[in-house]
């Protein structure tokens, strides 16, 4: 009882804090903020997935991707499109769709779930590491896809003038309703098992969990905020094309996940603000430095190869991250049932 | 298609499988030792490529400089295992799988910023940049010079598996670490063989590349370790043979369907994915593989 009224008191603070915030930062605080909400819910669904279950998996971009692209093609009115498409006539159906927001970033997130179910089946039927190297190799051809299918995503030239629906009310309430989600699923009996299958995958089916189904289940989840998210992305960016959907995507991620914690949602969310943030901080690498009075000249990518050297070191040396795979609420619940001598 | 350009074709897939073969020989043997991906396989290939290029803009001759790379990345090889794996050995799987992404991130994106993003030419030797020509068919002179280095390199590393007492070692490894320990075999100077073992041959493999398609980038390796990677799971992943039959099949696959269906040039990158989803689909041991752990369903 005491547990709801809490629970209901910090989703309400929240939305009047999001609320206050749209209301009255100004413009660059409120995109460098829709930028953390957004990487929060990637980061979120994607710690799902490698974090609480435990198979390393290197889908966003593709994920992210494959929600953008659906979420454009059915935010965009139907005479812009024609417009746009330069290389060849867009298709009958890409002309045909056209929905309000809500129902356009649900269909990205729907879209990239019904992919993931694909892709889970060949996977998940071995053991072993093989849904790491297919993500990663479906980043790639996801990108191949949409250079070759100019009727329907325009080539490599992208979707530009997408209508800019995603303010901040709406990122920063589906980031929190997807912290809600995953701290649901986290503590049901569908996130158990997600654990056991990461922490002793025999010991889990010797127990009469179906891991397929539950390693299946985490997945598609994962997949579906993320095609949420990317429908966002879209929105908020208002122009996509294939090269944006990057490897560089899903390493920024995997940073915050592994600085946060694997399994640690509260940890995610936390990381997430530390690492957007320090990226943005960080930009002065990839300029002109001067060192010793000698200029080193503009590196761009500089910032990638700190935060690759950042991740081997803490897999190295602090491979728990900030919470390990626990959250905040438990620690901090652990600390106060000590100091009360239970 | 008439009977030369068949022939054509069959010597241009003879050239892209060997290379293919030659890099996913690491991927099968570290695998079949550490049970690892190494992600960081395919940016091997990368490093050897750009030292070959570097040591050849240093007045080098080139087949000094192919020696230099050669060497420079079995040192790499052997660096990347001995900082970043060696000390998770005992760690959970995912952080080794995340240490490996994250090597191989780190070598493009260094790659990247000391020598910059733009794909530079690479300049082959005048021998090796010749064309033959014999009854109409017109070929470069290294399309017939790949398959036949690699079949010598490849007989050479069968009979140092088979013939040699650290071959029977590595075997011995991929079978029980632990036993293997116990028989007083050290075996992370065995694991030390392999990494350079198969950087070693990625190296070559990608100097391969650079010669036959004559520019090289910081992230040439990410494509073509990921075909590699295709290739070794469809010939098995762990069984050397079969490493070398995916990544001829996989080559021949690529130059034939491309010049019998023109219109999925687009794709051919994309073959080697649909290689892997259907291998896995259907036949989890690939051609040659011995028994995986199954998932139950």
């Amino acid at each position: 009882m005491k547990g709801t009224v809490f629970k209901t008191i910090a989703i309400l603070s929240t939305l009047l804090f999001i609320y206050l915030c749209d209301r009255f930062l100004d413009s660059y605080t409120l995109s460098i903020m829709n930028n953390i909400g957004i990487f929060a819910i990637l980061a979120l669904s994607y710690n799902l997935i490698n974090g609480v279950t435990g198979q390393f998996s290197l889908e966003p971009n593709g994920f992210v991707a494959i929600g953008a692209y659906v979420t454009a093609l059915f935010l965009i009115p139907a005479d812009i499109k024609s417009d746009m498409f330069a290389l060849v006539d867009p298709a009958e159906t890409v002309l045909a769709m056209h929905a309000p927001f809500l129902p356009a970033i649900v269909a990205g997130g729907i879209a990239s779930m019904f992919i993931a179910l694909l892709l889970s089946f060949p996977v998940f039927r071995v053991r072993g590491d093989y849904l790491a190297i297919v993500t990663l190799g479906f980043g790639f051809i996801i990108r191949i896809f949409a250079i070759n299918n100019p009727a329907y995503t325009n080539g490599a030239m992208g979707l530009n003038d997408i209508p800019d629906n995603a303010d901040f009310l709406w990122i920063g309430s589906i980031a929190l309703i997807t912290f809600v989600v995953m701290l649901h699923i986290v503590y049901s009996r569908y996130g158990r098992a997600m654990k056991a299958v990461r922490d002793d995958e025999d010991a889990a089916i010797a127990m009469g969990i179906d891991t397929f189904k539950i390693k299946t289940t985490a997945f598609a989840t994962s997949a579906f905020f993320e095609g949420l998210g990317g429908g966002l992305l879209a929105s908020f960016l208002t122009t996509i094309s294939p090269d944006q959907f990057t490897f560089m995507l899903t390493f920024q991620l995997l940073i915050i996940i592994v600085l946060g914690g694997l399994g640690s949602m509260s940890g995610t969310l936390l990381s997430t603000v530390l690492v957007m943030g320090s990226m943005e901080w960080l930009r002065f690498l990839d300029d002109d430095m001067v060192i010793f009075a000698m200029h080193t000249g503009a590196h761009p990518g500089m910032r990638m190869v700190v935060f690759s050297i950042l991740l081997i070191v803490m897999m190295l040396f602090a491979r728990r991250g900030l919470f390990g795979d626990r959250e905040i609420m438990d620690i901090i619940g652990e600390k106060l049932g000590k100091r009360s001598g239970r | 298609m008439d009977l030369s350009t068949f022939l054509q074709q069959l010597v241009n897939g003879a050239s892209l499988g060997s290379m293919y073969a030659l890099i996913a020989i690491g991927y099968t043997m570290v695998y079949g030792v550490l049970r690892l991906i190494n992600f960081a396989h395919g940016d091997i290939m990368m490093v050897g490529a750009f030292l070959t290029y570097f040591a050849v803009s240093f007045k080098f001759p080139f087949e000094a400089a192919v020696a230099l790379a050669i060497f420079g990345s079995i040192v790499v090889g052997i660096l990347t295992d001995k900082i970043a794996y060696k000390p998770l050995r005992n760690a959970p799987k995912i952080s080794l799988l995340i240490t490996a992404i994250g090597i191989s991130f780190f070598l493009e994106n260094l790659f990247n910023v000391l020598f910059g993003g733009v794909p530079r030419a690479f300049s082959a030797p005048e021998y090796l940049s010749k064309v033959m020509h014999f009854n109409g068919i017109y070929m470069p002179v290294t399309v017939v010079i790949i398959p036949i280095m690699t079949v010598i390199i490849l007989a050479s590393l069968l009979w140092i598996l088979y013939r040699t007492k650290y071959g029977m070692a590595i075997r011995a490894l991929a079978f029980d670490i632990p036993t293997v320990k116990l028989m007083g075999i050290n075996a992370d100077s065995i694991i030390s063989i392999v990494f350079a073992l198969g950087s070693a041959l990625a190296a070559i493999g990608g100097i391969f590349y650079a010669v036959s398609y004559p520019s090289i980038d910081p992230l040439m390796g990410i494509i073509v370790g990921l075909k590699a990677f295709a290739a070794a799971v469809l010939g098995g992943i762990g069984s050397v043979t079969g490493a070398v039959l995916g990544g001829f099949i996989l080559g021949f696959t690529e130059i034939f369907v491309v010049a019998l269906f023109p219109e999925l040039g687009g794709y051919k990158d994309a073959f080697a994915f649909f290689f892997l989803i259907l291998v896995l689909l259907f036949r989890p041991t690939g051609i040659m593989g011995e028994d995986l752990e199954r998932s139950r369903f």
